[in-house]
């Protein structure tokens, strides 16, 4: 997926405003990044830094105002609605900070829930989330509801969701952000295990410096600018 | 297919408010195709009626009667092929509940008027030779366990026999069934010759005259010239096309069809509105969800079909459960013992009742299908 110069994702001169009412809020402003592949890349940045709009820009939930967004290859901010939605699900998988499963389904619907969008069989679907479900350790939570699991167990379900279509590129927005320090930490070695051993790029947003510190690279956000080093 | 499970589970996130959304859908299609079996049995004379038969009737009302020697100067008018006679005999069989409609005919002249009329070669000539026998239609037969042979007491309301006695006994020499399904079976006819011999009072009259025209589309001026052979008469006529005579004795309790519409129109209404209410809020609640949906891959449209799947699973669901329901109710018989002989639940009501599921699937669900389509992830996820 990525281009000879081995990056992955590449953002230039990305403005993102929103519009509220007249009035025009500038969250990120000429904004240049280069993810190669395989990296673990941590941002982080004080709250409204504009963290999980990037992250919604790199994964194509969200558009630029301005400037160019190329992932492996794509051209994302030029695609068309239903192109783009394609796109994520073959290309991205998404963990969210409060696990945003449907509470209807089991652990095992949940992760099957990506792969009614291919043409896979009904055997190999379920196939393929039984894997997934063993990779993050819950192949004996398979039949579960949501409301039965942990909030560890929840989010590990949400990773089984995010890497049961072997996207390219993970996406986590405050993985950890809802979990106590010991479930925290089993997460990012989970983080760190598929990056190391699957060779998953990922994109963590988050506050908490211990989890920032598991990452290969961290960037600081601050109104809208990207630097290498935090800002007080 | 695939979506079923997905659309299913959601529809048993809130149980209670999608069984009691459920329930009410069905009640509104039971009510609609109860109403539609009844209003069928109000105008099934109407569609049953054969175009090329007029009925003619004293002009005043049909209460009153006309001269049985009308038959012949009635067959005489150019472009008319036959002509029978008919009268209310009005009788109840062993209670005053037990009402239908009985009439004294001439059993062959009867029979090639109403061809609808199916008896065997057999029963014919049984009836042509019994002169107090009398055939009835298969649904009142079966109504109150007739057979061939029974003897038939019927208690006159109008007509008294010689001497003031007002119980008839017929003898049942046949059972006729319907050619058609909307076909009238609840009828009891016996010989016309027997009741004008045996009645105290009225020799001579009868009640109305079927006629068979030649051309259909000259009934208007057909009609035109029996009422202008009777004009400045005693008795003076008033002829008209089957259908329209139907459905003149059927408005005598008012246009049923109107006020059953109105009824269901109503409560159709009512549904639409609890309807549409159960799936905004479903979607309302979750906003999130479908945001996380859209956000791993599922296209906008997918959304909208997502929701508008569990309107019509809902809808097809209540309404499916609620027509069937009515098909079985009908299928029990006719509710009133009697006022309604032909009662059946029409296929035609049926496909206006599977098309009215699928109109009120749409109706309640294209709004919040459409505000899950037009929803941003982004703005979604921050809610």
């Amino acid at each position: 997926m990525t281009e000879g110069d081995g990056l992955l994702v590449r953002l230039e001169n990305v403005d993102k405003i929103f519009k509220r009412g007249s009035e025009e809020i500038h969250v990120l402003g000429g904004l240049d990044l280069s993810i190669p592949e395989g990296e673990f890349l941590a941002l982080m940045g004080p709250s409204g830094s504009g963290k999980s709009t990037l992250l919604n820009l790199i994964g194509g939930l969200d558009r630029p105002s301005q400037g160019t967004i190329d992932v492996g290859g794509d051209r994302i901010d030029k695609l068309s609605s239903r192109r783009l939605a394609s796109w994520r699900a073959r290309h991205v998988g998404l963990v969210f900070q409060f696990y945003n499963l449907m509470p209807v389904l089991t652990a095992q619907k949940n992760v099957e829930l990506p792969l009614l969008l291919t043409h896979l069989s009904r055997n190999q679907r379920r196939k393929q989330a039984a894997i997934a479900l063993d990779i993050v350790g819950l192949s004996h939570r398979t039949g579960h509801y949501p409301r039965t699991l942990s909030g560890g167990e929840q989010q590990r379900v949400g990773i089984a969701r995010a890497i049961v279509t072997d996207p390219t590129l993970l996406l986590c927005d405050e993985p950890t952000g809802d979990l106590d320090r010991k479930s925290g930490d089993e997460i990012l070695d989970l983080l760190q295990a598929l990056n190391r051993e699957q060779g998953k790029t990922i994109v963590m947003v988050t506050h908490d410096i211990h989890a920032a510190a598991r990452a290969s690279r961290t960037l600081y956000l601050n109104k809208g600018r990207l630097t290498t080093e935090a800002v007080e | 297919m695939k979506y079923l499970y997905l659309v299913w589970s959601n529809l048993k996130r809130k149980k209670v408010r999608t069984i009691l959304t459920l329930l009410s859908i069905m009640v509104a299609f039971l009510l609609f195709g109860y109403l539609a079996a009844i209003k069928q049995g109000f105008s099934q004379g109407i569609e049953v009626a054969g175009a090329d038969r007029l009925i003619v009737r004293h002009k005043i009302s049909i209460i009153q009667l006309l001269p049985e020697a009308y038959e012949s100067r009635i067959e005489q008018i150019e472009g008319i092929e036959d002509a029978v006679h008919q009268t209310w005999f009005g009788g109840v069989y062993q209670k005053p509940a037990n009402f239908f409609a009985q009439m004294p005919v001439k059993p062959e002249e009867f029979l090639e008027m109403y061809p609808e009329y199916l008896l065997s070669d057999e029963q014919k000539q049984a009836w042509l030779s019994t002169r107090s026998g009398a055939i009835a239609g298969r649904g009142i037969a079966d109504r109150f366990g007739w057979k061939v042979g029974d003897r038939i007491p019927i208690n006159a309301t109008i007509w008294q026999r010689e001497g003031g006695e007002m119980t008839w006994e017929f003898d049942l020499v046949g059972i006729y069934d319907g050619a058609e399904k909307g076909t009238d079976t609840s009828q009891f006819l016996f010989r016309y010759d027997f009741f004008d011999e045996s009645r105290q009072n009225g020799k001579g009259l009868i009640g109305w005259y079927s006629v068979r025209i030649s051309d259909p589309d000259q009934a208007a001026e057909v009609a035109l010239k029996i009422d202008q052979e009777f004009a400045n008469s005693p008795a003076e006529t008033k002829a008209e096309p089957e259908g329209a005579f139907v459905q003149g004795f059927a408005n005598q309790i008012g246009n049923i069809g109107f006020i059953m519409m109105s009824i269901v129109a109503a409560v159709f209404f009512t549904i639409l509105l609890v309807a549409g209410n159960t799936m905004a809020y479903a979607v309302r609640e979750r906003t999130n969800e479908l945001a996380v949906l859209k956000a791993i891959g599922f296209t906008d449209r997918g959304v909208l079909g997502l929701v508008l799947g569990e309107s019509f699973l809902l809808t097809f669901l209540g309404g499916g459960i609620g027509l069937g329901l009515a098909w079985m109710l009908v299928s029990m018989g006719d509710p009133t013992n009697g006022a309604l002989p032909v009662f059946f639940f029409p296929t035609r009501a049926l496909i206006i009742g599977i098309v009215l599921i699928g109109l009120m699937a749409l109706a309640a669900g294209i709004l919040p299908a459409l505000q899950a389509q037009r929803l941003q992830i982004a703005d979604a996820l921050r809610r």
